[in-house]
């Protein structure tokens, strides 16, 4: 069945999607609410540039992510002068990619859910004298909780089914680039078609499930 | 409607019948073949139709029934195992080329003649093809072996899917040195840019990369043509600058 190796890429895939999740989070909320509250144009084109990972293929952003952290790049030049040495092929290279990819399905669904809100909470709490940031943490956050789970559990899953990127800037090492995606790409490339099984089988149960879950709980969010 | 899709097919249907002929290549031997093709075609009035990629992913399309009539594989095996499967037609497997490993980084000078630089171990990153899919991948983890630096240099390696990946990682500057086919950084029988160490024979087993015909392509004369014209001593004198031996 699953290999020692198997095991090692499951253990890093969650590690790499769960940091993923959080720093989308962190990033998301603030982001995704300066999107739902203004009309600017740097607004619109920050909303541009989010949703761009879902229209381009992997390979550009891999392709772009390699060049620009490599040692002749800006980013690879500037990350050198802070001494954290070049990104790809390590795993803070990945978190980095992967949020990236993933950011439109963290920004889009938070974005949604303070549209949603609207006006009229917000206008309240500030009748009752309530400070932005207490508004924002104890009106909006609870009232954009749907939008919070969505945002939550689509960067999780987007991260764990992510392969072209990972493939491009990753170099395949064990325990630190190596994940579930890669593994399996890398047993079908050797023949290796039962283990390839194993991992593929699994990744269709999880993904059904973590779809199917989100379904069950926005239809009992909307019905509530 | 009907007359524009007619008109669409009869444009195609020649292009189709006759004398196009999909061809499998090695990644590594694609820059070869780019420069083979023209002349081929010039001399026969054939089309070729390329695509590159992993030998290993080129067997799993094939038994999955692709349309290629020729392989060029980067490996002796693959060709025999489709000839065993009865997916390649007995007779026609040759060693149409054999490979050369190269140590090589962008950088003029960086590595010296004897490759002595790989034993300093003085960088952050080797990159190397997957040794379990890519047979240069695999002469590489050998060459490291023999030369008894695999257990120190394991930390360092990062692999690419394919050996044009592994070129990819050095020549973006994310890897400073890597394996490469010398193929890959060869161009009119000189080194195109940076500085190699092209590996010695006796260091790996040869990398013998062996063509077959296809059952797609069991009745096409065009395609028989097209084997035939790999061993000829002009295709031979393109295929040693780019670095293969025979």
């Amino acid at each position: 069945m699953l290999t020692n190796e198997d095991w090692s890429a499951i253990r890093l895939t969650v590690e790499l999607a769960s940091v993923t999740t959080l720093l989308l989070l962190a990033i998301g909320i603030p982001l995704g609410w300066w999107l739902a509250r203004s009309d600017s144009w740097p607004a619109r084109i920050t909303s541009a540039l989010v949703t761009m990972p879902l229209v381009l293929p992997p390979t550009v952003i891999g392709f772009y992510l390699l060049i620009a952290f490599g040692a002749n790049g800006p980013f690879g030049q500037l990350t050198q002068a802070l001494g954290l040495g070049l990104l790809p092929f390590t795993f803070g290279g990945l978190v980095i990619a992967s949020v990236i990819y993933s950011l439109p399905f963290a920004v889009q669904p938070l974005q949604q859910a303070f549209q949603g809100i609207g006006e009229r909470p917000l206008e309240v709490a500030a009748t009752l004298r309530a400070a932005p940031l207490d508004t924002f943490l104890h009106v909006v956050l609870p009232l954009a909780r749907p939008g919070l789970i969505t945002a939550a559990v689509m960067s999780f899953a987007h991260t764990v089914g992510e392969f072209g990127v990972v493939l491009m800037i990753g170099g395949n090492i064990p325990e630190q680039t190596r994940v579930i995606s890669v593994q399996i790409y890398d047993h079908v490339e050797a023949l290796e078609y039962a283990q390839a099984h194993w991992l593929s089988a699994g990744m269709l149960v999880f993904s059904f499930a973590v779809l199917l879950l989100l379904n069950l709980f926005k239809r009992n969010g909307a019905r509530s | 409607m009907r007359t524009s899709a007619l008109l669409l097919l009869s444009g195609l249907a020649p292009l189709a019948a006759a004398n196009t002929i999909p061809v499998a290549v090695a990644a590594n031997f694609m820059p070869a073949m780019q420069k083979l093709a023209p002349a081929f075609e010039k001399q026969t009035g054939h089309t070729l139709q390329l695509s590159s990629g992993a030998t290993g992913k080129f067997y799993a399309q094939i038994r999955a029934g692709a349309p290629f009539m020729v392989l060029l594989a980067a490996d002796d095996t693959t060709p025999l195992k489709l000839e065993q499967e009865g997916l390649g037609i007995t007779g026609t497997r040759f060693s149409y080329a054999t490979g050369q490993l190269a140590l090589w980084s962008p950088v003029a000078n960086a590595v010296d003649r004897d490759g002595a630089v790989l034993k300093l171990a003085n960088f952050r990153k080797l990159a190397i093809a997957s040794p379990k899919a890519a047979p240069y991948g695999q002469a590489a983890m050998e060459t490291l072996q023999a030369l008894k630096l695999d257990a120190t240099l394991a930390p360092k390696l990062v692999q690419g899917e394919s050996i044009a990946q592994a070129y990819q990682f050095v020549a973006t500057g994310n890897a400073e040195f890597g394996f490469v086919a010398l193929s890959q950084i060869m161009e009119h029988g000189k080194l195109r840019e940076g500085s190699a160490w092209i590996v010695p024979a006796a260091l790996h087993q040869p990398i013998r990369q062996d063509a077959i015909l296809l059952k797609p392509g069991a009745g096409s004369s065009a395609a028989r043509a097209l084997l035939d014209y790999l061993k000829t001593p002009a295709a031979r004198t393109v295929m040693q600058q780019y670095g293969y031996r025979f």
